[in-house]
């Protein structure tokens, strides 16, 4: 599983930062069949949390109404410098993971 | 059909070239314009990986002769569909990319369309993004421009329509609820919203014959690269998009 990650790589201490995740998933949505008729059992990236030196500030439960290659972006708070923790699972159980650092001034 | 012929013999390019980006809505040019949300970059970060991969008897990764892709590789995809002088035959890029697989990395070639083939072949590609398209006839290639060409301009399928008809005649109009473009591959591999994922100019022309209810060829098939290396001829000057985004 591929993924793309992208913080800013310094920050001022209080500045918001915007946090961005790609990642290359067909977020199947189950719905689907194959070409001899079978269904093509639902997988998608049921989970994704994101951690800031330990600390969770993201989490997002995924479905199958999320189109594929899921791109998500949220904005946080820069405390410490330190680093990000994304972690995702998809319903086949296939764990992904990616890490970004941050370093504050000020 | 005669007005067709006469037109098969004196091509004419589209005047002004437009790429299929200037066809698509606002949000379809901002994602293919972000880096970071475009999501055919995916390919190109997977192709980066595998660049880097030793593969084959030979143990040799991509990057231990070729180096860095960003210098080593600027510009070549401009120069494709070509005729490879090892092999005698027309290529693509992506069956460049397997020719040096087999020659010199003695791997296996990657199977058409697949993820792995099209990240390479994307990665590849990217380092001539914003170069212009630079496919010329020369005499090894004429025979396979000719086909092309031919193919361009012949009616086939129950719609018993060609290229030409929508993507010379009529770009810019209306076909349902979508815009003609004028049917250029600079953009390609591309990621296709409806498709939901990365695929090559090929697997668009099979659209296209899917859309005329005609046969598709298939992949790797002579028709679709001589037509890969009409439209190539046909696109020449317009920038490399690589990875484009369409709808």
């Amino acid at each position: 599983m591929v993924a793309r990650v992208q913080i800013p790589q310094q920050a001022k201490r209080g500045e918001v930062i915007e946090v961005r995740i790609a990642i290359q998933h067909p977020m199947e949505t189950g719905f689907r069949f194959d070409l001899l008729g079978r269904a093509i059992p639902k997988n998608v990236i049921n989970n994704l949390s994101v951690r800031y030196n330990g600390a969770e500030v993201f989490r997002a439960e995924l479905g199958s109404g999320i189109a594929a290659n899921p791109y998500v972006q949220f904005c946080t708070v820069a405390e410490a410098s330190g680093e990000f923790v994304f972690e995702w699972m998809d319903d086949a159980g296939q764990r992904g993971a990616e890490r970004a650092s941050i370093t504050i001034s000020g | 059909m005669l007005a067709c012929s006469a037109n098969a013999a004196e091509p004419q390019k589209p005047a002004p070239l437009k790429s299929g980006v200037e066809f698509t809505s606002e949000d379809v040019r901002k994602l293919q314009a972000d880096d970071f949300a475009n999501p055919g970059m995916l390919w190109v970060a997977r192709g980066a990986k595998l660049w880097g991969e030793p593969a084959g008897s030979s143990g040799k990764s991509c990057a231990a002769c070729h180096g860095d892709a960003a210098k080593s590789m600027r510009g070549v995809a401009t120069r494709y569909p070509r005729v490879d002088p090892g092999a005698a035959k027309l290529v693509n890029l992506e069956g460049r990319i397997n020719l040096c697989r087999e020659r010199n990395q003695q791997a296996e070639p990657l199977k058409l369309e697949s993820d792995e083939l099209l990240a390479l072949t994307a990665y590849v590609a990217y380092p001539s993004r914003g170069l212009p398209v630079a496919v010329a006839v020369d005499p090894q290639n004429r025979k396979n421009f000719e086909r092309g060409r031919d193919l361009y301009f012949r009616r086939s399928g129950q719609m018993n329509m060609a290229c030409t008809h929508c993507h010379d005649r009529n770009w810019g109009r209306q076909l349902l609820g979508d815009t003609i473009s004028q049917g250029h591959g600079n953009g390609y591999p591309t990621y296709r919203l409806e498709w939901q994922t990365t695929g090559s100019l090929q697997r668009r022309i099979r659209a296209c014959f899917f859309g005329l209810r005609a046969e598709m060829p298939p992949y790797g098939a002579q028709d679709l690269l001589d037509l890969e290396l009409y439209l190539g001829w046909r696109a020449s000057g317009l920038p490399i998009e690589t990875p484009g985004v369409r709808r």
